[in-house]
């Protein structure tokens, strides 16, 4: 971290004068690519809106964490998440009903039990905001580490599901007929999920974490040819987005969170008209 | 069309048998005691209407549905090397055409260890080719998996069923959503495939017209088995008619 902090005093950027400046940059290129690769595997496995469900779980997690008493209830957040992820895609691999209707019954159910523990013996929801706008400019090196090492985490599982997982999202039957373990790997994929978005909420915000998830990947497959294309112009909007969402925040006072995923909206409307050029 | 296919010998083909298997959802009867035997080297095919359970058949063959009964594959090759490898040509899939996925990268996920996100070596990319040569299919080698033509498609999910070789292939209504000439083009190749490799064919199709030129053996279906025998035999059958002509389907 102090050879960070070095190589921005070195270099004449306003902005990075501040240290939670640099915390922020620095967390934002490690969200980049943890971003960007899991969003192209939402997107192509149509998990959108099961993502912004763990969103929501991860909010009745924190809020369970704090009522216990924890100071910091992450982790009762990430295991609340995992219950929540495995539970459904246990339920959703026993009932023949549509996965948007089930993940609409586990989503208002985790809404409705985060706020009502959030809300308990007439509690204030006030101290739970910044986990629905989030504050990255908060964030601290221990936290940094922390992403780090999740990211590198993903990018192991990646490395070791993605060509398995991508089978099985465009077609569960052909992959299992070639002897893929589709419910383990899409289970091991929403394991992996959860524990993204928990750790991202306090950071990105309830309310703007789900777009991060999907806007990289639905602008990369309006110009990508290839699998390859798709997941590298993924990880390079979802870093473009962070820079420059970033800097906009500093320079006009805005919420970091939304000003990211405002780029990436731009980023996403851009492709969407150079597609059939591009394609 | 004639075939270029690269021999390679012998699939180490292998004779399916089917006994008295029972498939059923509830209390509902999908299959009821159905029997039957697809010989080495041989292109059978199911048909019957709409949920006349051939699809759970196949199901039950590949191992994804539960089933009372025996279902056993014999080979000399078989002996020490079980199960069998079960080419399989799925139904009519329905692939994204935003997807950005080709052909390559269907290839690549299904054959590769190394993450297709990083990109294709040009050896995969030199197998894909011989894979596709199969089915005359190389110019696809770059198309995006959701924008082929039903036709094209089979010939491509037929090339992927071929890597590895199999000791059986199966195929779910391969000639759905194929013009007539895709259809007689695709026959041909199945046909070729199946001298070639001396490979056993069992596959589900609702068009009898190529049926009496092709296949070895028809087997009628209803939840159980209402006839087989001779393609000729079959299609002329009084079970056929009854069947077929009763419920509209295409006689």
């Amino acid at each position: 971290m102090q050879l960070w902090y070095a190589l921005w005093d070195l270099l004449p950027i306003e902005m990075l004068h501040w240290d939670f400046m640099r915390n922020a940059l620095l967390a934002v290129l490690l969200i980049g690519p943890l971003f960007g690769l899991c969003s192209t595997m939402v997107v192509t496995g149509r998990m959108s809106f099961f993502s912004d469900a763990l969103g929501h779980s991860a909010f009745t997690g924190i809020a369970i964490g704090c009522i216990c008493g924890m100071t910091s209830p992450t982790w009762a957040a990430i295991l609340f998440a995992l219950g929540f992820a495995l539970l459904f895609s246990f339920v959703r691999s026993r009932s023949n009903q549509a996965a948007d209707t089930i993940i609409g019954v586990f989503s208002s159910t985790a809404v409705a039990l985060g706020i009502f523990i959030a809300t308990l013996g007439g509690g204030s929801f006030a101290k739970y905001n910044r986990y629905l706008i989030g504050d990255i400019l908060s964030i601290t090196p221990t936290q940094i580490c922390l992403l780090a090492l999740v990211l590198a985490g993903v990018f192991a599982l990646w490395w070791s599901i993605s060509n398995r997982l991508t089978l099985a999202a465009i077609h569960p039957q052909l992959a299992s007929s070639r002897g893929v373990p589709v419910h383990l790997t899409q289970t091991l994929f929403t394991a992996a999920i959860a524990i993204v978005v928990t750790l991202a909420i306090s950071w990105v915000g309830l309310l703007i974490l789900n777009s991060l998830l999907v806007l990289p990947g639905a602008a990369s497959r309006n110009i990508s040819r290839n699998l390859k294309q798709y997941h590298c112009f993924s990880v390079l909007f979802a870093l473009t987005a962070g820079i420059a969402g970033l800097t906009i925040s500093y320079y006009l006072g805005a919420s970091a969170g939304a000003a990211i995923c405002l780029v990436l909206a731009l980023i996403f409307a851009i492709c969407f008209c150079l597609r059939k050029v591009v394609r | 069309m004639s075939t270029n296919l690269h021999s390679k010998g012998c699939s180490d083909s292998c004779c399916l048998r089917v006994q008295n298997v029972s498939v059923s959802i509830g209390s509902e009867h999908i299959l009821k005691d159905v029997s039957l035997h697809v010989h080495c080297g041989e292109l059978v095919a199911l048909i019957g209407p709409n949920g006349a359970g051939k699809s759970t058949i196949l199901k039950a063959i590949l191992g994804q549905q539960e089933y009372e009964g025996v279902i056993s594959f014999s080979s000399p090759g078989l002996r020490h090397r079980k199960p069998p490898r079960i080419g399989y040509v799925p139904q009519s899939p329905a692939f994204d055409p935003s997807d950005p996925i080709t052909v390559a990268d269907l290839f690549a996920c299904c054959m590769s260890k190394r993450p297709v996100f990083l990109g294709l070596g040009k050896k995969m990319r030199e197998t894909v080719l011989t894979c596709l040569d199969r089915v005359h299919g190389r110019e696809l080698i770059d198309k995006r998996v959701g924008t082929l033509s039903g036709g094209e498609l089979q010939r491509v999910l037929l090339a992927l069923a071929l890597e590895p070789l199999p000791n059986i292939l199966i195929l779910d209504e391969p000639l759905s959503g194929v013009d007539v000439e895709g259809m007689v083009t695709l026959m041909d190749m199945l046909d070729e495939i199946r001298k070639t490799y001396d490979l056993s064919i069992l596959m589900t199709t609702h068009n009898f017209d190529l049926l009496p030129r092709y296949a070895d053996q028809l087997i009628l279906i209803d939840r159980t088995i209402l006839n087989q025998g001779d393609p000729k035999t079959v299609l002329a059958s009084d079970a056929f008619c009854r069947v077929f002509h009763s419920k509209g389907g295409h006689a």
